[in-house]
């Protein structure tokens, strides 16, 4: 009798386990489970494609698995342990080129979205240098939702009225007026946290090698430890010693918050800021904020861009590859781009829908020169950019050009770039 | 007494914990172990069917000597600085908290809970509360302004400087001369008991390292072949206030616990032999004292060790002056796809912790047992 | 005097409170690192109803989480205690120290053959496998403390009760078990404080609708956060529960921490 107590108890706790397992695996019919990292600002945006996706196929119900937080690396380590144990999101967010290839493709991991490519006509509707980014020798990869511009400089017009000072052209021009703007007691280039030191370092490394240099150095033709590459470093040097000391702890919102408030003089950030400027701050492009490309590489894009892909042995293949055709179709793209705060992939779009900055970048989309991110992973794979952050480090503490070119070399011969 | 059957029973009801525990302590960490004598972490990493080759004890070699992991030698150098300010200001504050709580006429009950509350707490909210506290241009830097002072200028989490500078192709000197200090504390320890052959076999070993100490015989083994210098880097304060915020009360606790257990009559004693108030503290209270402040070195020692939550959310990951292993093996992990890497920092952070604990587990079950 | 410096250092022990909660009342546009330390001058608490909103999923899972996995390791914590402390088993003298060395290890040593164990098993991602991995990891401790309490228990007690008849359960529920109230609570209010403020394991092996509140509060600070309102009231909720658990429990929450640290 005694001992019945105790097999009661135990089955009670048992059942109760069975039940949060019987809840957490009750399979719903028709379901599409979206990984990515958007959230906050960027919650809306994704939201609204949901929406549509849903209405178009009522029945299928979304799970939305957001994960941020921790400089994406949460949602990488999220990823990447479903993906190891064989349990993949039916689709999910990466940054189109090297995150995408050098972490999932050479895995083969991913299914080659070819055919879909060809049946939805997008070989046209891309720009080509755009697919090579997607694309390996075996396939294209995923298909891209976005397009951010990562060399932008902003600043506040009437700010710089005000200073007396204007927009420089290039990085010696900057050099010139920055002493100018120090001894009046405001930074000249705001900085935030540690990944938007590898951003600025990117567009430094694009004005002074120029497009056809920077690339050579992503596919191993160029090497880390030439002049010119040191150089890259000695100019960083040079600007870093015009920028804030508190840098590492803000955000890159309170980054440019810094220019808005006149605090600072410029900012480099991916064009997100236009979002957050004109979203959350409630300037107006153009008058309340304005925005050049950064100095020296006027002309050139360098570009990032959010896509998704389709793994393979995902659970509800069809449902995901209804969702990709939604992602590519036009529609699918201006229903996203507005509200993000970034630009179609496409090139028909309609530019109607975009605030006066984003068509400015829907125009230097279609002209410019086109060349991938480093910070944002079109370049360089995954490896390569964990240790990069420890490259970067090298050189915000000694300062030594050289030092850091040759750890940059070793990383890359380590991480297989260019191979 | 006990019949066969209550025997087989009890038996019975232990093993699933320990076949649980087997499994999830003793098995896990032997395979960690393998996987980081492995090069999982190639080109494709991330397949479900990874090439896997076996490289013995290369990841170690590289994460103590190889050009690119000066971040893990920095690590290391920062969880070392860490846990010696941390424990000895928690163990320090503690005391201090735990004498002035002996002593309050009211409001004990009030004045612990205030200081104990933050124990209670996620180090992932201590973290985010005290990133905002340590804004270098806000919290407790303008704190000053509010009396009319200049605002603190100090760049709490963001510092770049460092102190105590040293090459770590010498390591082996330095590690020499703390053996030294340790043994000499020892050596005292012993004398002061008077235990004469321990003293005696300290003595000549302490001898034996002052020689080669002195010989710099140690400084020509160069574990690099570049001079890289760490030391403590001072955005290290900020996480050292913020986890002795958290941790102090619970010092405070454990010698309030035993200032309470001291017999009133051991300080009535010394009363009637004219000690001062001070003496008494210093004489009767303080050596009392000695088996709570082992424990909690401890304890509070393997917390320092292991430290990952407050740090992320404090600083981020991706902030190499206040970075340690454990959010290193974290990036090498997730990030950076260096499967292996990541497991061999899991197991020098299971090895340092060990170090710390094997002993103090022998000691006290030992004694358990008598 | 000692009057006065406890004041003093009180104070200083609440000024991240103050901090925090006047931080989370502000508006967006109020938060100004110069006068952080004003009060603000309207209260806006709209920083709750959002942070809430967001959190409302992830505290229930916390909810689930710490009182599943603490009911259960604190019930096997209890058996395992009694057996270790009251019943010869052979080798016990080296199982109870390899028992609690796994309360002590870095969880990074394990961490990876633990996700690809949970995948094999089908448990990663959901609640269910995050229980079960703290009710693994919390046995040690629960099994430490419950056998610290039990030894205070004079065998002579169950000599007497077990020539009366009682088997191992009669002797365990009506002896042990009225004698485990004070110990129960003790154990439960460590392993709840302990799983709630836990953070890798819920970083690394749960899918995001079953995350706990410690990751949607990192991702709340780390992710896309403007202004400080947010993070702050988010941290105000996270921190609430624990926090009220303590100040209401303190006693025991005392005592849990001595016994872990004393008795080894």
């Amino acid at each position: 009798m005694r001992t019945s107590r105790w097999i009661k108890l135990a089955a009670m706790c048992a059942s109760i386990v069975l039940m949060f397992g019987a809840v957490a695996s009750a399979a719903v019919r028709g379901r599409l489970e979206i990984f990515s990292w958007w959230a906050g600002d960027e919650g809306p945006a994704l939201e609204a494609l949901i929406d549509k996706y849903e209405k178009m196929y009522p029945g299928i119900s979304v799970i939305n698995s957001t994960v941020t937080g921790g400089s994406g690396v949460n949602a990488k380590a999220v990823l990447k342990t479903r993906m190891l144990g064989g349990d993949p999101p039916d689709t999910f967010q990466v940054h189109a080129g090297q995150e995408l290839i050098g972490t999932w493709v050479v895995a083969n991991r991913m299914e080659d979205l070819t055919w879909l490519y060809q049946q939805e006509g997008w070989n046209t509707a891309f720009p080509a240098d755009l697919l090579n980014l997607l694309s390996t020798d075996k396939g294209i990869w995923s298909v891209p939702v976005n397009i951010h511009r990562s060399n932008v400089m902003y600043f506040i017009p009437a700010n710089l009225a005000k200073w007396g000072v204007g927009v420089p052209n290039t990085w010696e021009e900057f050099l010139e007026i920055a002493p100018k703007l120090q001894a009046k007691g405001i930074v000249p280039l705001s900085v935030g946290e540690n990944w938007t030191a590898t951003h600025l370092w990117e567009s430094v490394a694009l004005a002074v090698l120029g497009p056809n240099k920077y690339e050579q150095l992503w596919n191993g033709r160029l090497s880390w430890k030439s002049p010119e590459a040191i150089k890259v470093w000695e100019m960083f040097g040079e600007i870093l010693k015009y920028t804030n000391t508190d840098a590492p702890s803000l955000s890159w919102q309170q980054a440019t918050d810094m220019v808005v408030k006149g605090q600072a003089a410029f900012n480099i950030m991916g064009d997100w800021a236009s979002g957050y400027m004109t979203t959350t701050l409630k300037l107006k492009p153009g008058t309340g904020f304005g925005w050049a490309a950064s100095p020296g590489t006027k002309g050139i894009f360098m570009m990032l861009s959010d896509s998704f892909g389709l793994p393979i042995g995902c659970a509800n293949r069809e449902n995901a590859i209804a969702w990709l055709k939604m992602l590519g179709s036009r529609d699918g793209q201006d229903t996203f781009n507005p509200l993000k705060g970034s630009i179609s992939a496409r090139t028909d779009s309609d530019l109607a829908k975009y605030d006066a900055y984003l068509q400015s970048a829907a125009r230097d989309w279609r002209t410019n020169k086109i060349v991938g991110s480093l910070a944002h992973g079109v370049v360089a794979n995954e490896r390569f950019m964990n240790d990069f952050a420890t490259v970067m480090d090298i050189f915000l503490a000694s300062k030594n050009a050289q030092a850091a070119a040759n750890a940059a070399q070793a990383v890359a011969i380590q991480a297989g770039v260019g191979k | 007494m006990q019949s066969r059957r209550d025997q087989l029973v009890a038996a019975v009801i232990i093993l699933p914990s320990i076949v649980l525990l087997g499994i999830f302590v003793y098995g896990f960490i032997a395979q960690t172990m393998r996987a980081s004598m492995t090069d999982w972490g190639q080109e494709a990493a991330m397949s479900l069917t990874p090439e896997i080759n076996h490289v013995g004890l290369t990841n170690y070699k590289e994460l103590f000597s190889g050009f690119l992991n000066m971040r893990f030698r920095q690590d290391l150098t920062n969880m070392l600085f860490f846990t010696l300010l941390f424990v000895g200001l928690s163990l320090l504050v503690g005391l201090l908290l735990a004498t002035l709580i002996d002593q309050l006429v009211w409001g004990e009950t009030f004045f612990r809970t205030v200081f104990l509350y933050p124990m209670s707490l996620s180090l992932v909210v201590t973290g985010t509360i005290w990133r905002w506290m340590l804004q270098p241009r806000g919290g407790i830097n303008v704190l000053p302004t509010l009396a009319g002072l200049p605002a603190g200028q100090f760049l709490w989490l963001s510092s770049r400087q460092q102190s105590l500078i040293f090459d770590w192709s010498h390591i082996f000197h330095y590690t020499c001369l703390a053996a030294l200090i340790i043994l000499a504390l020892m050596a005292y320890g012993h004398w002061r008991r008077g235990e004469k052959r321990r003293l005696r076999t300290k003595l000549i070993i302490c001898a034996v390292l002052v020689g080669i100490f002195a010989s710099g015989a140690l400084t020509r083994i160069r574990l690099l072949d570049f001079p890289e210098e760490h030391g403590f880097n001072k955005a290290l304060w900020g996480v050292v206030i913020a986890a002795v915020w958290q941790m102090s009360g619970y010092t405070m606790a454990l010698y309030l616990a035993g200032l309470r257990t001291i017999p009133d009559e051991l300080r009535e004693a010394a009363r009637v032999d004219g000690a001062s108030k001070f003496q008494i503290y210093r004489y009767v209270d303080l050596p009392l004292l000695k088996p709570i402040t082992a424990s909690a070195i401890v304890i509070l020692g393997h917390i320092a060790l292991k430290i990952f939550d407050l740090i992320f959310a404090m600083a981020g990951p991706d902030h190499y002056p206040t970075s340690v292993p454990a959010i290193t093996m974290f990036l090498k992990t997730f990030r950076g796809n260096e499967l292996a890497v990541g497991s061999a920092i899991g197991v020098i952070l299971l090895i340092l912790v060990s170090l710390l604990i094997i002993p103090y587990l022998v000691n006290s079950f030992r004694t358990g047992e008598q | 005097m000692v009057q006065v410096l406890a004041v003093l250092l009180a104070i200083a022990y609440l000024i991240p409170v103050y901090m925090t909660v006047v931080t989370s009342l502000k508006a967006p546009g109020e938060i100004n690192f110069m006068t952080a330390w004003e009060l603000p001058s309207v209260p806006n608490w709209e920083s709750y109803s959002i942070a809430f909103k967001q959190f409302a999923p992830h505290l229930k899972n916390s909810f689930i989480l710490a009182i599943a996995a603490t009911l259960i390791s604190a019930a096997m914590g209890s058996l395992n205690g009694y057996v270790l402390c009251k019943y010869p088993i052979p080798g016990a003298n080296i199982i109870m120290p390899l028992i609690v060395f796994g309360m002590f290890i870095p969880y990074q040593s394990i961490l990876v053959p633990l996700f690809q164990f949970m995948q094999k098993t089908k448990l990663y991602g959901g609640l269910p496998g995050l229980i079960l991995v703290h009710v693994v990891y919390g046995l040690p401790i629960t099994t430490l403390l419950f056998r610290s309490f039990y030894e205070e228990i004079p065998d002579e007690l169950l000599g007497a009760a077990s020539i009366d008849g009682a088997n191992f359960f009669g002797i365990f529920r009506y002896l042990i078990m009225p004698l485990s109230g004070p110990p129960f609570l003790v154990v439960c209010i460590w392993q709840f404080t302990q799983i709630w403020n836990e953070f890798l394991f819920a970083v690394t092996l749960a899918r995001p609708d079953a995350q706990p509140i410690t990751v949607a509060l990192a991702n709340l600070a780390g992710g896309q956060a403007v202004s400080w309102n947010l993070p702050m009231a988010g941290s105000i909720l996270a921190a609430l529960p624990t926090v009220l658990i303590y100040v209401l429990l303190g006693r025991y929450f005392v005592r849990g921490l001595l016994a872990g640290a004393l008795k080894g």
